[in-house]
């Protein structure tokens, strides 16, 4: 779960994690204002849930409150469009006001889980304020990385050495083990996946300030923070995904017209490789979960026809211990229900198969039963006339 | 042989009185799995179908020697049940729940890796040995007893290579499932040292997803150690960057993870590799040939 960079920092200023005095604004005129009170000079960052706004033009730096204004207005309601957010872009609604910092120094300084150790692992460099990957890639010297043994936790003579190895030095460097022990316990406290400052700076008056900050939740971990929901910006998110969360569905656009239900992740995956294997393009990915239930199976298949461009749906469920008439008639119910005239393939194996095909050829829709995977993908490609 | 678990091994059921866990408990006593225990918290003492129920692991083993326990314990109290299981000394803990937040399995992991416990999961379909013991929430009928060890990441998509698997005729020693989260217990290559340990086991197929870096280093451990042909399938080949898909473990970041570079890895360490999901049986049966085993053949053709 992914929050804004203005939401971040609220979270850091509470950790005792310093950030620059800021406000968020939802018009031009509270922009305006903002600006005013930071002393005209300030810095008026576009709120998007994507990294490289800066090249995309939506971070800039203005002089004036009116300069703030107009930069403001020409950002409000513009689609972004960086490498992290997708052809399309995103919308931009808040925007956060900032005063302009001089900086020194910029460091990257982050804490996220690292998968190869099961572990959270510190990552710091010297090269702040760029794209952390291009610089590990260039010159991995210059990323110290720090696996931090949860029984033991985070301990100050640990962070010293990363706050020594970035070259600080006297009472900098003190003030970094001190910020670096909070975002630490910010991670775990808030069950944070990425706790990010990039760039970290050295004022030059000798301050350190998070300049930039991305917090990313552990979306396993909601439940124990109830304010969490309240903080998800849902303009900023896909319609069709916020609707398909209600229902506990991992659901995701995608360009093409067949319209895909499948239960598991691997074999959803699996599914959208086959569809274009046989030169279908699949319209999402869609996991109605391991074991799919009738009520899932429904919700599922409206959520998929609410997305115009479907033209076809393709059902693979491999029901295990799900009973396959069962599901046949969840699929029935579902199709009757929002009168699906589409034509649909269903792909079924698990126990009643037999039983399960009947319901679905006598139940009068424009069904189809493929034999396998293969066979149903094929079948769905024909029946929408994709493919050679 | 097989791996991990087979007819002797006792087990006992963490969160038996919950709906999924006694549905599958009862689902894999029905396969001939020895289920000799279950634990649930404030209801020790009672009887659910004919099997005893304590308050805690320790118990359990204690009276009933369980060696090998199968968590369906929800996600607030999985990370717990994980460490109570290690806490009991037990052989292997299998966690079929879904949702453990990571902070708590990062703890559970280290406690985990320090004890004598296995872990298998969480996330995860279970363990088969078919024939013998089914631990988790698989269909016990697609599996038959065989030479094949299986390893996945996935859940459904393990039960269409198995499928797969079968209708060639090629059966399995034992198929894993290890998971699809961030945070797991064994890890591809701890259940390849185990195959390849395992006289049973004379091929081994392992499927793999986009995110992560785990089949790359499976694919140099298997080039410098394993004895056994390996064939493998890797979904996502055509998901869109950034997206996350379905597994938390299934996120293709920064550039890596991609399943291009996962395959062609593969590839070069010797691993037969699935074009298509559709080929996954075909890919093992190359793979056996390549290396000039038998292969079995599928069993007379049943009726359409």
């Amino acid at each position: 779960m992914n929050i804004h960079e203005y939401q971040a920092k609220e979270i850091f200023s509470t950790f005792g994690i310093p950030v620059p005095r800021s406000r968020v604004a939802l018009t031009a005129d509270q922009v305006e204002r903002a600006a005013k009170e930071m002393g005209g000079h300030c810095v008026v960052k576009a709120q998007i849930y994507a990294g490289g706004r800066g090249k995309a033009g939506g971070v800039k730096i203005v002089h004036h409150p009116e300069q703030a204004n107009d930069v403001a207005k020409e950002l409000f309601g513009k689609k972004l469009v960086t490498p992290q957010t997708g052809p399309e872009g995103l919308k931009v609604r808040r925007i956060l006001v900032e005063e302009a910092v001089e900086i020194a120094r910029e460091f990257y300084l982050s804490i996220t889980l690292d998968r190869a150790t099961s572990r959270y692992c510190l990552i710091a460099s010297p090269e702040g304020g760029m794209d952390i990957e291009e610089v590990a890639h260039r010159s991995p010297e210059k990323i110290h990385v720090l696996t931090i043994d949860p029984l033991m936790g985070l301990r100050p003579y640990q962070a010293r050495k990363i706050a020594l190895a970035l070259g600080l030095t006297g009472v900098v460097c003190e003030d970094c083990v001190e910020l670096i022990l909070n975002l630490y316990r910010c991670c775990i406290e808030k069950d944070c996946y990425l706790v990010e400052i990039n760039p970290l700076v050295v004022t030059k008056a000798g301050w350190l300030l998070a300049m930039d900050g991305k917090v990313a939740f552990d979306d396993n971990a909601v439940y124990r923070h109830r304010e969490y929901p309240d903080m998800v910006d849902y303009s900023q998110l896909d319609p069709l995904e916020i609707n398909a969360g209600k229902y506990d569905l991992a659901y995701i656009k995608l360009n093409g017209s067949i319209g895909c239900m499948v239960n598991g992740a691997g074999l959803a995956m699996a599914t959208l490789d086959v569809l274009k294997e046989f030169g279908g393009e699949p319209a999402n990915f869609l996991d109605v979960g391991g074991g799919a239930t009738r009520e899932k199976v429904t919700e599922a298949f409206k959520i998929i026809l609410e997305d115009c461009d479907v033209k076809a749906v393709f059902v693979n469920i491999f029901g295990g211990i799900m009973r396959c008439d069962v599901i046949a008639q969840g699929i029935i119910e579902a199709a009757s229900e929002v009168k699906c005239h589409l034509p649909i393939v269903v792909r079924m194996d698990g126990s009643n198969v037999e039983e399960g095909k009947r319901l679905l050829m006598e139940s009068g829709l424009n069904v189809q039963v493929g034999d396998n995977l293969g066979d149903g993908a094929k079948r769905i490609v024909k029946m929408l006339g994709q493919g050679g | 042989m097989s791996i991990l678990i087979d007819k002797n091994s006792r087990i006992v059921v963490q969160g038996i009185t919950g709906r999924s866990g006694l549905f599958h408990t009862q689902q894999c006593r029905a396969y001939g799995t020895n289920i000799v225990a279950g634990v649930t918290p404030g209801k020790g003492g009672i009887h659910i179908d004919g099997i005893p129920v304590f308050n805690t692991v320790e118990e359990a083993v204690r009276y009933t020697k369980a060696n090998v326990s199968m968590i369906f314990v929800p996600p607030p109290g999985a990370a717990d049940a994980i460490l109570e299981a290690c806490a009991a000394e037990l052989d292997l803990a299998v966690c079929i729940t879904e949702g453990i937040p990571v902070r708590d399995m990062v703890l559970a992991r280290s406690v985990q890796e320090r004890s004598k416990t296995l872990l298998v999961g969480p996330n995860c379909p279970g363990v088969i040995t078919p024939g013998q013991c089914k631990l988790g929430i698989m269909p016990g009928y697609i599996h038959k007893p065989g030479m094949v060890g299986v390893v996945s990441r996935s859940g459904t998509l393990t039960y269409e290579a198995v499928k797969q698997l079968t209708d060639m005729g090629m059966g399995q020693s034992t198929c894993v499932g290890i998971g699809g989260d961030p945070i797991i217990g064994m890890k591809f290559i701890d259940v390849l040292e185990q195959f390849n340990n395992d006289p049973q086991t004379e091929a081994v197929f392992m499927i793999g997803e986009i995110g992560g870096g785990a089949e790359e280093e499976a694919a140099y451990w298997i080039r410098e150690n394993m004895k056994k042909p390996v064939a493998a399938f890797i979904a996502g080949v055509t998901a869109p960057p950034g997206k996350r898909m379905g597994h938390a473990g299934a996120i293709i970041t920064g550039g890596k993870g991609k399943a291009g570079d996962k395959i062609r890895i593969l590839n070069e360490c010797g691993v037969v590799v699935a074009e298509s999901p559709t080929k996954m049986g075909h890919a093992m049966k190359e793979a056996l040939q390549a290396m000039g085993k038998a292969v079995p053949k599928a069993a007379a053709k049943k009726a359409k």
